[in-house]
């Protein structure tokens, strides 16, 4: 598949480059969903007892597991507060953004 | 192997031939027997398939587009309010590009509550990209389901096959069941080259800008319009195995005909009983079955139809407001194509109101004295 990149946007040129099917062309690479947040989880590593479940719960993939403790990509995250509902230890808070 | 069945055993041993592997159905009203043979069917192990009730029709095509999408041949079956309710995810399916195949009892739609033969269900779908069959026989329901698989994996377009209500689908037929692997060598496993796969990771169905959509659905057409001569190259090759040669549509005497009716479904087998009457009468009739709906059969109906005196559409259907949709689709089929021939449409037998031979005598005698069409529908057999 020949691929065309204007601003990380993947545009293809020709109908005969397309897929068959409509399918991701990696529109996440440019499209930064955590701008849709408006409150934000804030992890409180002192209190985290690495059990993963916010890893796990997380709709959207964006907590990773670095050095054994959870982090949040807030490129992804929207605020949905799962994490913080879920999480056994209370060490996840919900904080208001700042713009 | 030859059988007594149902139209509705029909499609479901249809499907057990061609090794459906996911079926996904609800059971009650306006459910049919389709899906009650093949849970036992499933459960007897005679068809190695995922059986998933489910608690609608809406649900029933969503469990088949994630079944389908992952790779496995997927089938299911409904009718009337059940398929209306299936709406939305008829179009995720097509445009999705998933070869579901599914078969469709065509019912008239409530209210008042009616389960006798009515094509408005089905023709309200028309414009979801599926393809569409209409049967005549409880052997061409069999053999179509399994033509159906073959053409749509190749093009990746889901089918429709229909069956009139009680006419066909509760009349029991002679059919002859092909053997399994002779089926099998017609039909190879569903391969698909894109499919939902940890092993080659890909997001379907996700947001796609105007950069991108628009070429979509120039690719779905494209494939469409290669379908009528797959489903006559598929057809022929079923003949070969077979005996049995699937046409894009079927026509009865047409030759030299000074008045043709356009026909579908059951009403198609009642034509050509009025043929044979009307040509003892002295009236060179003939019928034009359409076994095929989508894609429309454009070439093949402008060669028949072109060649006779003049066309009567019989639709058991109507589009309010309008007139009947093969009336409309043979109008605009034959438009520019023809030099002045007269094309009648009538319509008749909704909710299940019998067609009979009779029913196309009115006919003829109607359009042999008629010059120009009513600009009003001519209802056949309205009681006023």
């Amino acid at each position: 598949m020949k691929k065309k990149k204007t601003l990380d946007r993947i545009v293809l040129a020709s109908e005969s480059e397309f897929p068959m099917m409509p399918m991701s062309l990696g529109t996440m690479h440019y499209n930064r969903t955590g701008a849709w947040r408006n409150i934000k989880p804030v992890i409180e590593l002192d209190k985290c007892i690495q059990c993963g479940i916010c890893w796990k719960f997380c709709p959207d993939v964006s907590i990773v597991i670095r050095d054994e403790y959870p982090v949040v990509d807030y490129d992804y995250c929207k605020g949905c507060g799962i994490c913080a509902e879920e999480c056994p230890s209370k060490c996840i808070a919900m904080v208001e953004e700042e713009k | 192997m030859k059988k007594v069945i149902m139209g509705n055993h029909a499609l479901s041993w249809g499907a057990q031939l061609g090794r459906a592997q996911v079926i996904a159905a609800y059971p009650i009203t306006p459910q049919t027997q389709v899906v009650e043979l093949l849970s036992e069917m499933c459960a007897s192990h005679s068809l190695d398939a995922k059986f998933i009730k489910v608690e609608s029709e809406h649900s029933a095509m969503a469990a088949l587009l994630g079944a389908s999408i992952a790779g496995a041949r997927t089938f299911t079956a409904t009718s009337s309010h059940g398929l209306a309710l299936m709406h939305e995810l008829l179009h995720w399916a097509a445009i999705g590009r998933l070869p579901v195949v599914m078969g469709n009892i065509n019912r008239a739609l409530a209210p008042g509550w009616s389960i006798w033969a009515d094509q408005n269900d089905s023709l309200s779908q028309r414009d979801t990209g599926w393809m569409q069959y209409y049967c005549a026989s409880n052997q061409e329901v069999l053999d179509t389901t399994i033509q159906a698989f073959k053409v749509s994996e190749a093009l990746a377009i889901p089918s429709m096959i229909m069956l009139d209500a009680f006419a066909l689908s509760h009349t029991y037929e002679v059919v002859d069941i092909p053997d399994q692997d002779k089926v099998d060598a017609y039909l190879p496993p569903f391969r698909p080259k894109l499919r939902l796969s940890s092993d080659d990771p890909h997001a379907f169905g996700g947001l796609t800008s105007p950069e991108h959509y628009f070429e979509l659905r120039y690719k779905q057409q494209k494939d469409m319009e290669r379908a009528p001569a797959l489903i006559e190259e598929t057809g022929k090759e079923y003949e070969k195995m077979f005996g049995r040669r699937l046409d894009l549509v079927e026509d009865y005497m047409c030759s030299g005909a000074e008045i043709v009716f356009i026909t579908s479904g059951t009403a198609g087998y009642t034509a050509r009983v009025a043929v044979d009457a009307l040509r003892q009468e002295g009236i060179k009739a003939g019928n034009l079955r359409m076994r095929v709906f989508r894609p429309f059969p454009f070439a093949i109906v402008r060669e028949i139809a072109g060649r006779a005196g003049r066309v009567a559409v019989v639709d058991r259907n109507l589009s309010w407001g309008c007139h009947g949709i093969f009336y409309q689709e043979v109008k605009s089929a034959l438009y520019g194509h023809t030099n002045g021939l007269p094309v009648f449409g009538y319509v008749a037998g909704l909710g299940g109101r019998d067609i009979t031979p009779q029913t196309f005598k009115d006919i003829a005698r109607d359009a042999l004295k008629r010059k120009l069409p009513a600009e009003e529908i001519v209802w056949i057999g309205v009681k006023r």
